[in-house]
């Protein structure tokens, strides 16, 4: 490149000039640095040593600070190293530069042993904050509806329809969707094992049983943590990050009233409508595998569906609903709230959230069982 | 309204910008001359943020020409743009830093992509910059988050002259900042802007900086500029929102 930096040596005696020639600026400073990097090395060996500037034709902050390093490096105990004819358009900014003192940056931490237990006793800890930092939430949200229950007034109706909305009305199409073809595919397996041993119409009990009381529920908590979920912990974090929720909090609202009732309230609302939709999308899908692939008509299938189940299998699928529900409402709000200054804190949280909120929803499905198991549904 | 200057580092003609049915920008033309520091005010909601992100290319304009360092930015092909981009440094209203990176990142950021040098030199540029915006070096590990509202403006200034600009854009760098670290902030930029022959582009309120950074002032108002010149000009102008602006309470205050 034309008009690129150079710096040339000549030593006398004891005597050294270094002459810094052409443009000392950014674009330049790879070979700057080459330059400066070849002159140091004769650091310590001379005793008068001058550092010739006149000829710079520019000089920025990379190309001050690269004189201001070979000066430092020169200078060595008795021996001072000078600066030559720096123009008064320059001075200031290699003042600039000479207040800088570097301190030796800290390295990164090192692997060790003890810093790997360390580690994974601070998250076997921190498993114990999680399931506190819940069940607080859990507190906070039963004092803060026990308010609102002495005083419907503070009641947030318009916020909670709209939360409705996004979480029920606008799931329903996926959620449908979704059931509906686990549906299809439950009622084909079915029939294609069951045929060999002639039993083909036990597959509608298979899709009955299973559809009602376990996956229709699960599906659709599993579906509404990854969609909901995540938006609650999204929006809550982000409102935190900018300082929304402090705000509300100097008005003297109570943010678990205001943000996150409503949406605790419209999830526990819409999961067992949208399970409820899920099983019956579930069970036609599964009705249609059957008449079309196993040659089971509507007639039929309604009459062996009928005989097979009874309304505790429906109950109980429903009944897990609102606490899966708020299972994932209060994981996501505690995630939410938890979002600390930056973006990436806001997408670890996100995440999560909803793999939180599935764990603890096929954790609570496991209780469930034991539980109908114990009082014979 | 726009004087015509020669060799102007941005040019601006006839340029439209609206949002809706909203005309934020109206014909506006503009000249920002090599090695000035224009203050750029307007009353809130005239569009001088509008103005300075349509400038770099955030807001798309109707219509009209925009030409930094005499390259039409909507002519420029990729490369064109990186090379103009490289030369120029924005500071954000907010700070707009990386909030998932700590300070030493974000100041290293732009010059690791433009710049194969060494992590010596990365570190000591960047630890250069602290000082030159009057932060301690000990900040470099903190987060975004960790810093108060002072410290953020100044790590983004320090971020925007990090591969040394020729023009920078600063939106409002003095808001939030105390009085002595705003009276700091302009005696930086001056020094900057005669060190490193930097053209300064400030959208700002604080008549302070007005008064003793600023060599020249144009003022928005209609989508147009109303008015260019000294700051004398300014003060000697009818125009009734001048007049308020330039002989108000709190001008008269800084004034003495």
């Amino acid at each position: 490149m034309k008009g690129g930096p150079d710096l040339q040596r000549s030593s006398e005696g004891n005597a050294l000039s270094l002459r810094a020639t052409g443009a000392w600026t950014a674009p330049f400073a790879p070979a700057l640095e080459r330059l400066v990097a070849e002159a140091e090395k004769l650091a310590g060996k001379k005793i008068d040593v001058s550092i010739d500037v006149s000829q710079v034709s520019k000089l920025d902050t990379f190309g001050a600070w690269l004189i201001e390093r070979l000066r430092r490096s020169f200078t060595t105990g008795t021996v001072e190293a000078r600066i030559d004819g720096l123009s008064a358009n320059y001075a200031s900014l290699v003042d600039e530069v000479r207040r800088v003192s570097l301190a030796p940056g800290d390295d990164a931490a090192n692997v060790t042993i003890t810093g790997m237990l360390g580690q994974i006793g601070r998250s076997v800890a921190g498993i114990v904050g999680t399931v506190a930092a819940l069940v607080d939430m859990l507190g906070a949200v039963i004092v803060a509806s026990g308010r609102v229950f002495i005083h419907p007034r503070s009641f947030r109706l318009t916020s909670t329809i709209h939360h409705l909305e996004q979480v029920c009305w606008r799931a329903v199409p996926i959620v449908v969707l979704i059931t509906f073809l686990i549906g299809c595919i439950i009622a084909q397996q079915g029939i294609f094992h069951f045929r060999r041993f002639g039993a083909d119409i036990f597959v509608v009990d298979m899709l009955g049983v299973l559809v009602l009381r376990e996956i229709g529920v699960l599906l659709v908590a599993i579906m509404i943590a990854g969609r909901s979920g995540s938006a609650y912990t999204a929006e809550l974090g982000s409102m935190k990050m900018r300082e929304e929720i402090d705000a509300l909090r100097t008005m003297g609202f109570d943010p678990i009233e205001v943000l996150i009732l409503p949406r605790m309230l419209a999830l526990v609302i819409a999961l067992p409508i949208l399970a409820f939709l899920g099983d019956i999308a579930a069970l036609y899908g599964g009705g249609l595998v059957a008449w079309f692939y196993g040659g089971v008509d509507p007639e039929a299938f309604l009459l062996r569906l009928r005989d097979a189940i009874s309304i505790d299998h429906f109950t109980v699928g429903l009944l897990k609903a609102p606490v899966m529900a708020a299972v994932i409402g209060i994981v996501a709000c505690v995630e939410g709230l938890a979002v600390q200054g930056s973006a990436e804190s806001l997408g670890r949280h996100t995440t999560s959230s909803v793999v939180k909120g599935i764990f603890f929803v096929i954790v609570m499905d496991g209780v469930f069982a034991i539980f109908f198991a114990a009082v014979g549904m | 309204m726009a004087q015509e200057v020669s060799d102007p580092i941005i040019r601006v003609r006839d340029v439209t910008v609206q949002f809706g049915k909203t005309r934020v920008l109206d014909g506006l033309d503009l000249d920002v001359k090599r090695g000035e520091i224009l203050g750029f005010v307007g009353p809130s909601g005239a569009g001088k943020s509008v103005l300075t992100r349509t400038i770099i290319g955030l807001v798309p304009k109707l219509s009209g020409n925009i030409e930094v360092f005499g390259v039409d930015l909507d002519a420029a092909d990729r490369a064109g743009r990186r090379a103009v981009e490289r030369r120029w440094g924005v500071l954000f209203q907010q700070g707009a830093l990386f909030s998932s990176l700590t300070v030493r990142q974000n100041i290293q950021f732009p010059v690791r992509e433009y710049l194969k040098v060494s992590q010596r030199l990365l570190d000591e540029i960047m630890v250069a910059k602290l000082v030159m915006v009057g932060l301690r070096p000990d900040v470099a590990d903190r987060f975004p988050s960790e810093l108060s509202g002072g410290m953020i403006k100044r790590v983004a200034l320090a971020r925007a002259l990090a591969l040394d600009p020729e023009l920078v854009f600063l939106d409002e760098p003095t808001s939030g900042l105390d009085p002595i670290g705003a009276g700091d902030f302009d005696e930086l930029v001056r020094t900057l802007q005669r060190t490193l022959g930097l053209t300064v582009f400030m959208v700002t309120h604080d008549l302070d900086s007005l008064y003793t950074a600023c060599d020249r002032i144009a003022v928005l108002g209609n989508g147009k500029i109303t008015a260019a010149g000294s700051m004398a000009d300014m003060q000697a102008s009818e125009h009734p929102w001048l007049r308020q602006y330039f002989h108000g309470k709190r001008a008269r205050a800084v004034m003495g």
